[in-house]
């Protein structure tokens, strides 16, 4: 039985005309390729020109060592950066921006918590749970740290919906559980997991919760205080942001008893023949010269987002969606992987063309100009235990229209009838 | 690059209706072949008399580009010497990679020559090496037990 809270699913649907399509123009990369149906922004989303100026921008206007030079141009290069990470704190509900840790991606910010935090405090006889849908970045760093500590990982399972149960949550988080860490939005199912219910019995058995916001923070309004994690994961590239840039935030106190994982210039306090001290948080994380045009276009990113305002860009992607699903849904040959219910799959749809490969379906789709992603979705412990090798994923962001899906669908039908005949 | 290019009805046909997808009993050697980047896995077997390949099938799964390529590696290598046989793994992975495109030099691997285009499909490369690539790796070894 599932125990659906029905008030979390109801999202605005109905006022949003996916017919027009006001942002594509902001996107150089679509506005050049009005052919392409580009359904793969799980993957990486595409940038709009603000990030691709905001990078230019500084290299034109500000170019120089953040943190090192005592001139006035390196001055304004450190702000810049510290600009965006009180933009960042308060884009996911922080309150202290000495807690946001630029990294590469959302990868290296679990790597982060698994290596410099699991590492130093799991001992044998611990547990670490994570979910059976985690992405490989918030699995495998985990798998490691169990290997290296003597902790044992354990998985929450999903209902054949993708929903996490309580009882689920209740039995695999106990007394030895000492990290929980779960995304919160699933990059296959498109599930949101029920994150505030985890934290509050991690916290209860004294655990510290992680979440993975990879798939989330491009969709969803994040309030890490609301959410009651301890820390928080993310990616620039997936939310309009350059590759290359990540972030991790984490309560103050837990940043402070970490031990860094890269050492070298710019995270010290003083350095001696034989050691060296830490500078405060967040330096101690960021060894070495940063990506600081990236850190610049993550920023606008965050700007391009606020500027459409969260509701307008969830009641967007989330018509979307739900089209998307429902279309998928009524053809009688593909099978829908992840809920029934096309409002509960956020930004992704996953499904099999029956008797046809994924890889194949993607072929001939690319053929037609529709860019889907094909394959095991580094989550090949979830397919392994559904039952299947790969899978198709569609994926939107707010630059979709209905004349995307219109060109995937019909893109399907070719598929059919290559391969079924009908 | 139009799509009759390479799912041509030979293809379809291979990936349909393949004549080497079966599990071989007596098989003298098998080997596994995965793309991670795709979870794809095929399994070869191989019954060798002395160093001649009597009979080859493979089981796994994978898309049409795949096992097509794999059902027509199992063909060309039937009844060939294991050094031959891995002369065309070489010639066949060298076409692939668009090192060797003659039709002439391309001669040797008949119906798979077919598959040329898929050198101009970077996505679709590994597939069509899976085949091939596990062949080539039993073989190897193979030879250097016989070395």
């Amino acid at each position: 039985m599932n125990m659906l809270d029905t008030t979390t699913i109801e999202k605005p649907t109905l006022s949003v005309d996916l017919t027009a399509n006001p942002y594509e123009r902001d996107f150089p990369l679509l506005a050049s390729n009005p052919q392409l149906a580009f359904l793969d922004s799980a993957a990486t989303a595409q940038r709009p020109a603000c990030v691709l100026d905001a990078q230019r921008d500084f290299y034109e206007r500000l170019n120089s060592n953040p943190l090192r030079g005592l001139y006035q141009l390196s001055v304004e290069a450190t702000e810049a950066i510290e600009q965006v990470r009180v933009r960042i704190a308060s884009f996911i509900g922080a309150s202290d921006p000495a807690e946001i840790v630029f990294t590469r991606n959302a990868s290296e910010s679990l790597n982060l918590m698994a290596r410099s935090y699991g590492e130093s405090f799991l001992h044998a006889g611990d547990e670490v749970c994570i979910s059976i849908m985690e992405h490989h970045s918030n699995l495998i760093p985990w798998q490691q740290a169990c290997a290296r500590t003597g902790a044992r990982l354990v998985y929450l399972r999903p209902d054949d919906q993708g929903i996490i149960s309580p009882e689920e949550i209740a039995s695999k988080i106990g007394p030895a559980t000492r990290i929980v860490s779960v995304m919160q939005v699933s990059n296959v199912l498109g599930v949101e997991n029920p994150v505030a219910s985890i934290a509050r019995r991690a916290h209860e058995v004294g655990a510290l919760l992680v979440v993975d916001g990879a798939q989330s923070a491009p969709h969803l309004r994040i309030d890490v205080g609301a959410l009651g994690c301890d820390a928080f994961a993310f990616s620039a590239h997936k939310l309009f942001g350059p590759m290359g840039i990540g972030v991790l935030w984490a309560r103050r106190e837990i940043l402070e008893k970490m031990p860094p994982m890269l050492t070298g210039g710019e995270m010290i306090d003083w350095v001696t023949e034989t050691d060296a001290g830490w500078a405060p948080i967040p330096q101690k994380f960021e060894a070495g010269t940063q990506d600081a045009a990236g850190i610049a276009g993550l920023g606008a990113a965050v700007d391009y987002i606020e500027g459409i305002g969260h509701e307008a860009l969830a009641a967007r992607e989330s018509a979307l969606v739900a089209e998307l699903a429902q279309r998928l849904g009524e053809l009688p040959y593909i099978r829908i992987i992840g809920p029934a219910d096309p409002r509960r799959h956020i930004g992704v749809v996953s499904f099999n063309v029956c008797g046809v490969h994924p890889h194949d379906v993607a072929s001939i789709l690319d053929a037609q100009d529709v860019a889907i992603r094909a394959g095991h979705h580094c989550a090949q412990p979830l397919l392994t235990w559904m039952g299947i090798e790969s899978c198709c994923r569609a994926s939107v962001a707010l630059y979709n229209d209905r004349a995307d899906i219109d060109q995937l669908i019909a893109g399907l039908d070719t598929v059919q009838r290559m391969f079924n005949g009908s | 690059m139009g799509l009759n290019e390479i799912y041509t009805a030979a293809l379809m046909e291979h990936n349909n209706h393949p004549d080497y997808k079966y599990a071989l009993d007596g098989a003298t050697c098998t080997h596994e072949g995965v793309n991670p980047s795709c979870g794809d896995d095929i399994t070869l077997a191989l019954r060798l008399d002395g160093d001649t390949i009597e009979e080859a099938a493979f089981t796994g799964h994978g898309c049409a580009v795949s096992q097509a390529s794999a059902d027509i590696m199992a063909d060309l290598i039937t009844d060939r010497s294991t050094e031959e046989a891995r002369a065309l793994c070489d010639l066949f992975l060298a076409m692939i990679r668009g090192e060797v495109t003659g039709e002439a030099a391309l001669a040797p691997l008949g119906e798979a020559a077919q598959l040329k285009s898929i050198s101009r499909m970077p996505a679709r490369v590994k597939c069509a090496e899976l085949g091939w690539r596990t062949c080539m790796q039993m073989l190897d070894e193979q030879l250097r037990v016989v070395s």
